[in-house]
């Protein structure tokens, strides 16, 4: 390595987030990139959560604060709806839950285990004392 | 200059494709990814970033996965603004000498770093780039404490926190040094824009952010990130501190421009108490004990006389 100018150094650690060439990345959506082995994208941390958050889309307004304010990039927003949560890289925070301002609201949290299409059903009711 | 992106509500800011990744390994709740979020967000243009030592650093960058969707390098604890500082003066060196193979395309250099790499350990590298005028970013998340080490105090510290180096106990109420007033001492740099922001006021923030990219010059930006494993609060209640914060005026919403003229950015309807701040964080519960409790009225004070100095200085226009 003494002997080496700058030209001919090795590049120690330079991970590619993506495989090819990438012209517009701010204008591609995630499930249209082709994301490379490097990006933590392909990986998940969803063996971090203890609950998880359940979304019922009959009291949704499309608000996206749960949106903006998530941490881990997990709410699928797409042409200003929101779709679902990505259970991948979700780790059941539960910032979404407290954010959302619906009566009831329309993310829950739920132990890990809980059965989606169980507690969808069970869904509670409008609470008409609280405004 | 391309042209600014057009943010006018949350709904059309949720059209935005994420250049920050999921499963990077930052706690559960933690607010540096939603900063990271709101301001890489407020920029359709390509990117040129780098992170200093810090919580940040060290989750999105874990071998073999990186995090990042632009270009983005680490060096040291203190130079991720030196770096960045490097990398744009190369660009302009190149543009230039006419060697752009795109020139039309206008990346924005942004730099990350915590607190500690900010107020402490990389403070004289960003007064060098506020004071060469670098056309960059630097965007302090400002958790007030080293949080990626495991909890040992910075100048950003608060009096009466509760820190491992700085602990409370029998002797001590923990910290004894109010916190540094960096944004102050960035704007005397005579820099174009400094500015401090919150990540549950997203519009303000990415307001703050476009009006950082449009200018010439260095732009420092103060953000305040509760730390949910060493401010010691539950991970779901992080955007409750960020309002908890804003609105009872312990990290005013305002901005310096040009050195001078400053403008108060958010005046909260209903200032809430500092104690209910305090209250709702474990690094502080030793202050509701009785021998204590003079020190929450010192913080009220504190933060009186602060937001009193912020309004004089608005009017004044000084």
């Amino acid at each position: 390595m003494a002997n080496k100018g700058w030209n001919e150094f090795e590049i120690g650690a330079m991970l590619r987030t993506f495989d090819g060439k990438i012209d517009d990345i701010a204008g591609t959506r995630q499930e249209d990139r082709a994301y490379s082995e490097n990006s933590s994208f392909v990986a998940s941390v969803a063996d971090w959560r203890i609950e998880k958050p359940i979304f019922s889309k009959d009291f949704c307004i499309d608000c996206q604060f749960c949106w903006i304010y998530c941490p881990d990039m997990s709410i699928i927003a797409r042409d200003k709806k929101m779709i679902g949560v990505d259970m991948d890289h979700c780790k059941g925070c539960g910032i979404c839950v407290e954010v959302c301002p619906t009566n009831p609201k329309s993310l829950l949290m739920f132990p890990e285990q809980a059965d989606e299409e169980t507690e969808l059903a069970q869904w509670p009711a409008k609470d008409e004392e609280k405004k | 200059m391309s042209e600014m992106k057009k943010i006018k509500n949350l709904k059309e800011f949720s059209t935005s494709a994420d250049r920050f990744e999921g499963a990077n390994l930052l706690c559960p709740g933690c607010a540096h990814s939603i900063i990271v979020r709101e301001v890489l967000n407020a920029t359709n243009d390509d990117l040129v970033l780098s992170a200093s030592t810090g919580c940040l650093e060290v989750c999105t960058a874990v071998y073999p996965y990186t995090s990042w969707d632009a270009s983005w390098i680490h060096i040291g604890f203190e130079n991720g603004s030196t770096a960045v500082a490097g990398a744009e003066a190369m660009y302009n060196a190149l543009r230039n000498k006419g060697r752009l193979k795109q020139p039309d395309r206008n990346p924005k250099f942004i730099s990350f770093a915590g607190d500690g790499a900010s107020y402490d350990i990389g403070f004289q590298w960003i007064s060098g780039c506020m004071e060469r005028g670098h056309n960059m970013m630097h965007v302090v998340l400002d958790n007030e404490v080293y949080a990626n080490t495991g909890g040992q105090r910075s100048s950003s510290t608060p009096i009466g926190s509760s820190s491992t180096t700085a602990p409370a106990g029998r002797v001590s109420y923990g910290e004894k040094k109010n916190k540094k007033d960096m944004v102050s001492i960035m704007a005397s740099h005579g820099i174009p824009y400094s500015a401090q922001v919150a990540p549950n006021k997203w519009k303000d923030m990415v307001k703050k952010i476009q009006h950082g990219f449009s200018v010439d010059g260095p732009v420092f930006i103060n953000a305040v990130s509760p730390c949910t494993t060493e401010w010691k609060f539950d991970p779901k209640d992080t955007m409750m501190l960020s309002d908890l914060s804003t609105d009872s005026l312990v990290f005013p919403l305002y901005e310096i421009i040009d050195g001078h003229e400053l403008n108060i950015t958010y005046r909260p309807k209903n200032v809430v108490p500092v104690e209910e701040y305090l209250a709702a964080q474990g690094r502080f519960k030793h202050l509701f004990k009785d021998q204590y409790k003079y020190l929450i009225k010192e913080w009220q004070e504190r933060v009186d006389a602060k937001w009193a100095y912020l309004n004089r200085r608005e009017e004044a226009r000084v």
